[in-house]
């Protein structure tokens, strides 16, 4: 049987370990997606973390993806790349004793922020609690899928939950690609390219403020909001995990707009500003009402403080 | 010697007088986004009250029959304590001091003082515009109606999917739904305040 090995076609010889070699190397370009092979597909496929380009690969990168979404949902977007403000480390504020629970911040943030429609993500949820019994110390028990005909409902209050944007982060730690991180102005972002879609970090975030897109997102095309950021609310694939950024796209601006939920809220229980400046709304709330953290003893330091105003 | 002191003395307490008056007015936010929101054609005031005898009497409004006036101590109050008598373009405060409409906050901060004071801080109250630039402030009477101030109930939008109601497929242009957001107009407050601007909307039609 050897002799007959030896005696093939390419009159070669042939043992195990150069097939072996050769059928790794046929493989693993298999791997790399030829059939589909526009350069888009190449230049993402090998496409460098965030943090590691240059000004001039981010720019090649957004051009590509601006011509990508272009495809993809016939949509022109801009896409910022904004760097953070120096100075500034963003916090927010919300007024329990205020919130009606009218659900008008999540559908703000909805439009906003280019969630897919069908299947729906929200980054905000509103929890109901009733009056008088346990509430944070029983978040699993609170009423999400309350439909009255009108609120505030007797005997109720409410409280919404989005990304806490915590100093200390624990979504953070568990990413193993490293595809999230806190930026210099305290807003935990995601590079939506480097997420592989592991969900460790919905696993690790005691808050469930991240989202999965299971299925494609799905959004009408007028619907779209073409004022984006990288880091904020471009269009997210199939498969990746998404979050508030406290609208980066609006607020990362100079002068830069209020978030769509402070904007939205009809009793003006959100506020937003810089916690470094002592002149802010935030500090103002800070230093003068009663406030709290949600899971402060888990020591992931949120940026986001519910205070009472009365 | 002594009149240079008395002098002096003098021009620091009227610099320090200037000085604190500054920051009076520095306090009041500069920037309002909407004007005071009168029913349709309501405004200016003056235009019927100037033939009008003014009566001081607690009665049935036969004009402003919108106008129900519940907020607390009504026994205690009328008209006339907050509207000026003789020039009806006016508000009057306690201390008789004349304010335009524009200005309501003065008179709503003379009893409440508290929600005044973080209304002014950019706490109390809806905040639309720039975080570190310019500030749209509204004025108390946009969300909250001087007659009957209780913050109105809304309806809220839909809530979240139940995740066995949840579907996963790539959808055509026309089965997406839409945001329904977009229901909503900017302007809208509250319900009753719909309701008005419904009113007002087939009144103009007449």
């Amino acid at each position: 049987m050897p002799k007959e090995i030896k005696n093939n076609s390419l009159q070669k010889s042939f043992n195990r370990r150069t097939f072996l070699k050769g059928a790794a190397l046929g493989l693993a370009s298999l791997a790399i997606p030829i059939g589909s092979s526009d350069a888009s597909v190449w230049e993402a496929f090998f496409q460098k973390h965030f943090k590691e380009m240059n000004d001039d690969e981010l720019q090649a990168v957004i051009k590509r993806m601006e011509k990508e979404y272009a495809q993809e949902y016939g949509v022109n977007f801009n896409i910022k790349n904004t760097k953070p403000l120096p100075g500034t480390l963003f916090g927010y504020g919300l007024d329990i004793s205020r919130c009606i629970g009218c659900r008008r911040c999540v559908y703000a943030c909805v439009k906003e922020n280019n969630q897919s429609m069908q299947p729906p993500i929200h980054w905000i949820t509103v929890l109901r609690f009733k009056k008088g019994e346990p509430w944070i110390s029983n978040l699993e028990e609170s009423e999400v899928y309350y439909a009255p005909p009108a609120v505030p409902e007797e005997g109720y209050f409410y409280m919404p939950v989005q990304c806490q944007q915590c100093e200390n982060p624990p979504c953070v730690k568990v990413c193993p690609t490293q595809a999230t991180w806190k930026e210099r102005d305290g807003i935990v972002v995601i590079d939506y390219n480097w997420c592989i879609g592991c969900r460790y970090c919905m696993a690790a975030c005691p808050y469930g403020a991240r989202h999965f897109n299971w299925g494609k997102p799905n959004r009408a095309k007028e619907e779209f909001n073409t004022d984006a950021h990288y880091l904020g609310n471009r269009p997210r694939y199939k498969g990746v995990v998404e979050k508030c950024t406290f609208c980066i796209q609006r607020t990362r601006e100079n002068p830069g707009r209020y978030p769509a939920c402070v904007e939205i809220c009809p009793v003006g229980a959100r506020k937003f500003g810089n916690l470094l400046d002592p002149g802010s709304e935030i500090r103002y709330c800070i230093e003068n009402k009663r406030v709290f953290r949600l899971k402060e003893d888990l020591n992931t330091s949120p940026k986001f403080y519910y205070f009472f105003a009365d | 010697m002594k009149s240079i002191y008395s002098i002096f003395f003098f021009a620091i307490m009227m610099a320090l007088l200037l000085f604190t008056d500054a920051i009076a007015a520095d306090d009041i936010p500069q920037f309002f986004v909407p004007p005071p929101p009168f029913s349709e054609g309501i405004f200016p005031c003056s235009e019927c009250h100037k033939d009008l005898e003014v009566n001081t009497n607690r009665r049935e409004l036969s004009f402003h029959e919108d106008i129900q006036l519940k907020h607390h101590a009504e026994e205690q109050r009328w008209c006339l304590d907050c509207h000026n008598p003789t020039d009806r373009d006016k508000l009057r405060l306690a201390s008789g001091k004349l304010i335009p409409f524009t200005e309501s906050y003065y008179l709503c901060g003379q009893c409440h003082g508290t929600h005044f004071r973080d209304w002014k801080a950019g706490v109390h109250g809806k905040r639309t515009g720039m975080w570190n630039g310019k500030k749209e402030y509204r004025l108390c009477v946009h969300c909250h109606n001087p007659h009957q101030p209780r913050f109105k109930p809304l309806e809220p939008l839909p809530p979240p999917l139940r995740p066995e109601d949840t579907k996963y497929k790539k959808l055509t242009e026309e089965n997406i739904p839409l945001n329904p957001i977009n229901s909503i107009s900017e302007k809208v407050y509250s319900i009753s305040e719909k309701k008005l601007e419904d009113k007002n909307a087939k009144r103009n039609k007449k």
